[in-house]
């Protein structure tokens, strides 16, 4: 098992600024650290084999390692206050739409402190509603007998009245279904007398002693609302009426209202004491609330219906570990991909790469002197794919990839080790959907020397590990080029492309903001050259969360290749409310960017291509300079050709520009090459590699108005193809001739 | 519903997998292979990566979240493609009751 693991603090840093790194060693035992420069990650034997190489800097030595944990799970808190703390009678009520009741405890309201048995905490046991409540030396439970069923609003109350000696509980589902026996309102004899210790009220989640959270709860809460009076059953209903009705706001201690502040992770306090709250975590909010009733799709034209947060018992932000060591990059670095290389000094085999971006110097400096080309470094979809679980849950994973599944060492580690937090791709434990994912943590499969299952027979690659394919080359080829990132993009704007002639791309562009695809159709306006390298790019829209750095939210709406469907109604963003899902859905098909859009996909064997008459003509003479054969690129180290994994094809139904030529298109791919599903309408038997002429590559070109052009190959796998016969053959040959033309100034003219 | 095997009508389709198990099959050995490799998560045979490009283990899913991956060490394969053919074996056998060698 992994015995050693890290993250930094950011995944890119500019020259001048300080990177920190989080180290956990099993056993705290003493590592060594130093810092790697990556140019290719691929260790498999058939192709040119690892290059890391050392950079020396102060990181260089060795170090005590120790134990740090990740608490997954994310809940609310509310900092202790006298006003929270009734030393009389009380109501706490909720609504709550649980997904997994049946689990044993699941905390869902409270100010519990378990070692002293002190405080009082709304619960669901196995289902039941139950209130648990101390006073300093021993507790009392009530619970309801009956059990809720999954994914189904109840009111729940709960109630003290100490001069009258009571104790009432309410789970009263908002739907009543015949036959069903889930409806509870019960009255019991109060035991003794709770005293609340001044601890923070928690929702979802209730503290250990070492302050960990535990008992998570799976599910929506909706309109927590605290009064210091016992209610009477019959104004249980008004609770939930906003405005709140006098007689009860009288007796209001907090009412928190999760429709206000959805994009951050504040919750506001309706009450008079200003009880603001905060998530940790990052539960997803703008979910539909117990009162929706389909009048508005859209968060922002409603946010009062849209007053649900789901917690989830595996949701993580910042694993928020100790610092071991930092870097301040040195300021003549070179723009690139780096790792901090930890590993065990007691020859235990055990290391870890803890990878990050270091882009060129923010501001003026960064813009003279400059490569005229620049990797656009894709973390946004490297977020997306973080720490990826599809192959350890998924159960069609292995029919999809047709061939068994490959696990590495660090696979078994995240299957047992959830806190680690789930990719975009992933399902919550409880079924639900991922739609945020951050980069404060050990992202298992961002760094060199990963396999994935996912990357086609052969090299295995997927995302960052397969970038390296294009960065070997570059190297190879002795072409400097910067390093620029998603989340610069995110920030920057055009502004950020503007001092590059060129823009490469890695394998798999898959995920784009407003602002980042805005800035490259701006970039492209003003005569830019893009070199698409890979497949699936511009596919689905994302938002940035806007104050946590590296934070992105996806909503998988309406259509594309999801491996989980967002709920109906829950389509727009909560970060931005901008409506999510594919970019095509959205009025701006990858075509429009590119060239091309997805139109298959499969993960066996890779294909080649096939000239086509295009690639004739005179305007991309310079692109075939030689080149001689017709079959390009029928060799590769992912899944032995550069076509594969996914395919993205020209048509101009859907946007592409009707000046783009067809140079080659791949063929012969095999029958688990599947058309996208957003292809299909109805559904015809011929959808597979042998039979769909839309089961295809296309390796396009065209310019632009502005002397610009756009070059895109339509393959995930096409750079494993760069490195064969000693970089000598016609992938790299095309690739070279591209680039080497774009860095020219001379414009291409329409 | 899904496919049955029936080991009479598809026993021809073995040699077919065995010459080529990763890559182009005939429609029927798809179909075949879309029941062997289907079924639930629990049990389910995959490999882990032993010696990277070199040697993998075979294992056992335990169909839930949290639980370790079942290693079975005894069945060590040196490339992919015997791992796929030993695992073709296993689940003939499960599905059919006849064994192949
Ligand atoms: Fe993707």
């Amino acid at each position: 098992m992994l015995q050693i693991l890290g993250y930094a603090d950011r995944l890119v840093a500019a020259p001048g600024e300080t990177i920190r790194f989080m180290v956990s060693v099993a056993g705290s035992r003493p590592y060594r650290a130093e810092i790697v420069r990556i140019i290719h990650g691929d260790a498999n034997p058939a192709g040119p084999g690892l290059k890391l190489r050392p950079v020396e800097t102060a990181v260089t030595g060795s170090y005590q390692g120790r134990e740090q944990h990740a608490d997954a799970g994310s809940f609310m808190r509310v900092p202790d206050h006298p006003k929270l703390r009734p030393d009389g009678a009380f109501t706490v009520l909720a609504m709550a739409w649980p997904t997994t009741p049946a689990l044993e405890r699941q905390a869902l309201i409270g100010q519990w402190q378990a070692s002293t048995a002190s405080g009082w905490a709304l619960e669901i046991l196995q289902g039941e509603l139950a209130l648990r409540l101390g006073d300093g030396r021993q507790s009392q439970l009530i619970r309801t007998g009956k059990a809720m069923g999954a994914r189904r609003w109840y009111l729940l109350a709960a109630s003290i009245d100490p001069a009258a000696g009571l104790v009432s509980l309410v789970q009263r589902p908002l739907q009543h279904y015949p036959h069903i026996d889930d409806s509870a309102s019960l009255t019991a004899t109060l035991d003794l007398a709770p005293a609340t210790p001044p601890t923070d009220l928690l929702l979802a989640g209730q503290a250990l002693p070492d302050s960990r959270i535990e008992q998570h709860y799976n599910g929506k809460l909706d309109s927590p609302v605290l009064f210091d009076r016992a209610l009477a059953l019959e104004e249980l209903d008004a609770a939930f009426l906003r405005p709140m009705p006098e007689a009860l706001r009288r007796s209001l201690i907090a009412a928190w209202d999760f429709g206000q502040a959805i994009p951050s992770t504040r919750v506001v306090d309706l009450g008079p004491h200003g009880l603001d709250a905060q998530l940790v975590n990052l539960p997803a909010r703008a979910m539909k609330g117990w009162n929706w009733d389909g009048g508005a799709m859209r968060w922002t034209d409603r946010p009062e219906h849209y007053g649900a947060i789901h917690f989830h018992d595996d949701d993580l932000h910042d694993c928020g570990w100790q610092a071991d060591f930092a870097l301040t990059l040195p300021a003549d670095l070179p723009s690139g991909a780096y790792a901090a290389h930890v590993w065990l000094e007691d020859g235990a085999a055990a290391e870890d790469y803890i990878t990050f971006f270091v882009r060129p110097p923010r501001g003026p400096a960064g813009k003279q002197g400059r490569p005229k080309a620049a990797f656009l470094v894709p973390t946004a979809s490297y977020l997306a794919y973080a720490n990826d679980h599809s192959h350890l849950d998924a159960e069609g994973a292995e029919m999809l990839m047709g061939r068994l599944l490959v696990y590495q060492p660090t696979d078994l580690y995240l299957q047992e080790h959830r806190e680690l937090g789930l990719a975009l791709y992933d399902t919550h434990s409880d079924g639900s959907g991922v739609c945020y994912s951050a980069a404060q943590r050990p992202i298992l499969n961002l760094r060199p020397k990963y396999a994935s299952w996912l990357g086609a027979h052969g090299s295995g690659l997927w995302q960052f590990n397969a970038d390296t394919h294009l960065f070997d080359w570059l190297d190879h080829e002795g072409i400097e080029v910067d390093f620029i990132t998603d989340e610069d993009l995110e920030a920057e704007g055009v502004s950020l492309l503007e001092p590059y002639r060129v823009i490469l791309t890695g394998t798999h562009p898959e995920y784009h903001s407003k602002r980042m695809s805005d800035a490259m159709l701006a970039w492209l306006g003003q005569g830019g050259r893009l070199m698409y390298l890979g497949a699936n790019g511009w596919y689905w829209r994302i938002a940035w969360h806007q104050s946590l750095p590296g934070v992105i939210e996806v909503r998988r709406a309406e259509d594309g290749i999801r491996t989980w469907a967002a709920e109906p109604g829950e389509y727009f963003h909560s970060f931005s409310g901008e409506f999510g899902g594919l970019w095509r859905r959205n009025g701006r098909p990858p075509n429009v960017v590119v060239g091309l859009g997805f139109s298959a996909q499969g993960f066996d064997l890779s294909s080649y291509y096939r000239r086509q008459p295009g690639s004739h003509d005179p305007r991309v003479g310079f692109i075939f300079e030689g080149v001689d054969d017709e079959i390009i690129g029928d060799f590769g180290l992912v899944g032995g050709g550069a076509a594969g994994l996914e395919l993205d094809r020209a048509d101009q139904a859907l946007g592409t520009p009707p000046n783009l030529l067809v140079l080659a298109s791949s063929e012969n791919h095999t029958d688990l090459i599947l058309v996208v599903s957003e292809e299909v309408n109805v559904m015809t038997p011929d959808l597979t590699g042998s039979q769909s002429p839309l089961v295809r590559a296309d390796l396009a070109f065209f310019e632009t108005p502005a002397g610009g052009a756009v070059f895109s190959v339509g393959s995930i796998a096409w750079c494993g193809s760069l490195s064969h016969n000693g970089y000598a053959n016609n992938v790299a040959r095309i690739t070279g001739n591209v680039l080497r033309r774009f860095l020219a100034p001379e414009p291409f003219t329409g | 519903m899904s496919y049955q095997i029936d080991p009479r009508r598809d026993r021809e389709l073995v040699d077919e997998f065995r010459q080529r198990p990763i890559g182009q099959h005939s429609p029927n050995l798809q179909r075949v292979l879309n029941t062997l490799r289907g079924g639930p998560l629990k049990g389910k045979y995959v490999l882990v990566c032993t010696k990277p490009f070199a040697e993998w283990v075979l294992a056992r899913h335990p169909g839930e979240r949290g639980q370790p991956i079942e290693l079975l060490p005894d069945q060590r394969f040196t490339s992919l493609e015997e791992a796929e053919w030993a695992v073709f074996r296993l689940r003939w056998l499960a599905h059919t009751g006849e064994e192949l060698n």
